[in-house]
């Protein structure tokens, strides 16, 4: 526990280096789950737009 | 043979399953190594004797800052395939990689500077590494912006990437002149983000986040560039089948 | 072909004299810049003094950033842009006649005023003399650079925000030495190093950038 407590603790440093890993994890997060969220979206409109020209062409 | 390749890659329905095959083997490697580079660099290193525990900020840090410059490189890269040979995933692989770059050159300018807070006691200082990030931050908004506002996106793609190889050259001369800069206004720039000589154990972790960052790149890049085409080719042959196939 | 370069040239001399009143207007807009200084700063004659170059030069850019929408802009609304683009000459050689009168109308303008401003701002005589050098060698750059920036975004509707996002940084090499040189000069040092530089990106630039530009402009006009 100790040792974990530490470990959080960073020497002091901690607001400064967890902000810092923090920070990182949001921005990469995002940068994935957006795409991937979009990708949805996407699919759902190509598929309207597909069935929209059967349903045309029949 | 590899003309052969790269006129292969350029084909989109041969990009879009290819890369849909790559991208569980990426993601895959870059948790390994992320995992593997976080625990070596939060736990296995160690403090630094001057600066203490706050050194850790450099694996997030220095990759971010070393991404910053790949990533324009590759953008410029694949601005001169596209501008020669045409190749529309070149377009796509340059517009989809501006995004992801200036989100690590944001990381680089804000971890620079929350690491510079108790190092020099202040947010901000005008080192010659921040403000050529800062511009560097400036040459993606401007490549974000110019291709928004071009509506007919193969224009845009094609305006982009004339930018991109300006941009390439300039890098360089800004880069030189900022060093310059600041050289006269302060002395001998601070240099605490790099040591000669630096512990093995501090140094293998660089490595592997840095190679994370290169996969997490990949992977990012290769997302959007996917979405991208899907919407561009909708109307295309190959993504009716696509989406037929699936069993809509 | 130096035929082609010299009638440009005058062609677009010739448009800018008939319209006076608009060739004044980065001029003026260039001594105002300076004027706001000190009246936002204080009239402390050894702040301005430090600080003369690096207004001056602030301005300069500002000012060329102001014109430079003039390089093709019309041109692109009359069509002549087409015509040039389908000549037999060689665009580039083009638009380096276009870039060069584009700096004879808004950049020389500033070569000139320049050091006069900075006789008000307190600069020394080594310093003013430096300046007025640093002008003539860097505003061409400016003009330059600006045209592939310009090519890029002359088919928008509301392409100057994203022009001046374009350009800005990529002038900051030129703000750098230009003002290091006054500087160093004001200061009793020599200034054979930046003056250098910027004979550098003086040459650099007018070689690449109508390159660069008629890339850019082929693209637009399509």
């Amino acid at each position: 526990m100790e040792a974990f407590l530490k470990f959080i603790d960073m020497g002091g440093y901690a607001g400064y280096v967890w902000s810092s890993y923090g920070l990182a994890l949001l921005v990469f997060g995002l940068s994935i789950i957006l795409p991937l969220k979009e990708k949805r979206q996407l699919e759902k409109r190509i598929r309207r737009i597909i069935q929209n020209e059967k349903s045309v062409s029949k | 043979m590899i003309m052969r390749f790269i006129y292969q890659l350029g084909s989109p329905p041969y990009f879009y399953a290819l890369s849909g095959r790559l991208l569980p083997w990426l993601s895959g490697l870059c948790f390994i190594l992320f995992a593997a580079g976080l625990y070596g660099g939060l736990v296995l290193a160690p403090a630094d004797y001057q600066q203490g525990d706050s050194f850790r900020i450099i694996y997030i840090h220095v990759p971010a800052a070393w991404m910053s410059l790949f990533v324009y490189m590759i953008m410029a890269f694949s601005g001169a395939m596209a501008l020669i040979w045409r190749i529309k995933i070149a377009e796509i692989i340059l517009i989809n990689s501006a995004h992801i770059g200036a989100v690590f050159t944001f990381l680089a300018l804000v971890t620079g500077s929350i690491w510079g807070k108790p190092m020099w006691g202040t947010w901000w200082v005008w080192d010659a590494r921040l403000t050529s990030e800062l511009l560097l931050l400036f040459l993606y908004l401007g490549i974000i912006a110019l291709y928004s506002a071009i509506d007919d996106k193969r224009k845009a793609a094609r305006a982009v990437a004339i930018l991109a190889l300006v941009g390439v050259v300039n890098i360089p001369i800004i880069h030189y002149s900022v060093e310059w800069w600041s050289t006269l206004h302060q002395g001998p720039t601070v240099t605490k983000f790099d040591k000669p000589s630096i512990d093995t154990r501090m140094l293998i972790p660089l490595l592997l986040m840095a190679f994370a960052y290169k996969f997490l790149y990949a992977i990012v890049v290769l997302l959007r560039a996917r979405n991208d085409l899907l919407w561009r080719e909708r109307r295309s042959q190959w993504v009716a089948t696509l989406f037929s196939k699936e069993g809509a | 072909m130096l035929q082609a370069f010299l009638i440009i040239l005058q062609r677009d001399l010739i448009l800018a004299i008939r319209h006076r009143a608009e060739l004044m207007n980065p001029m003026l807009f260039f001594v105002l810049v300076v004027v706001l200084f000190p009246l936002g700063i204080g009239a402390e004659a050894t702040i301005l003094e430090r600080i003369a170059p690096g207004i001056i030069w602030i301005a300069a850019l500002l000012s060329a950033l102001l014109s430079l929408d003039r390089i093709f802009r019309t041109d692109m609304e009359d069509g002549s842009l087409e015509q040039m683009l389908i000549s037999a000459q060689p665009m580039s050689l083009l638009i380096l006649a276009k870039i060069i009168a584009h700096w004879i109308i808004t950049g020389l303008p500033v070569v000139l005023v320049g050091p006069l401003l900075a006789l008000f701002l307190g600069l020394s005589a080594e310093g003013i003399e430096t300046l007025f050098f640093t002008l003539l060698l860097g505003t061409p750059v400016l003009s330059a650079i600006g045209s592939v920036g310009v090519a890029l975004t002359v088919g928008l509707r509301r392409g100057g925000v994203v022009l001046s996002l374009l350009v800005l940084p990529l002038y900051v090499p030129v703000l750098i030495f230009a003002s290091q040189a006054v500087d160093a000069a004001a200061a009793g040092f020599p200034t054979a190093a930046p003056i250098a530089m910027l004979s550098a990106l003086l040459l650099l630039s007018l070689s690449l950038t109508p390159w660069a530009a008629s890339a850019a402009l082929k693209m637009s006009v399509s």
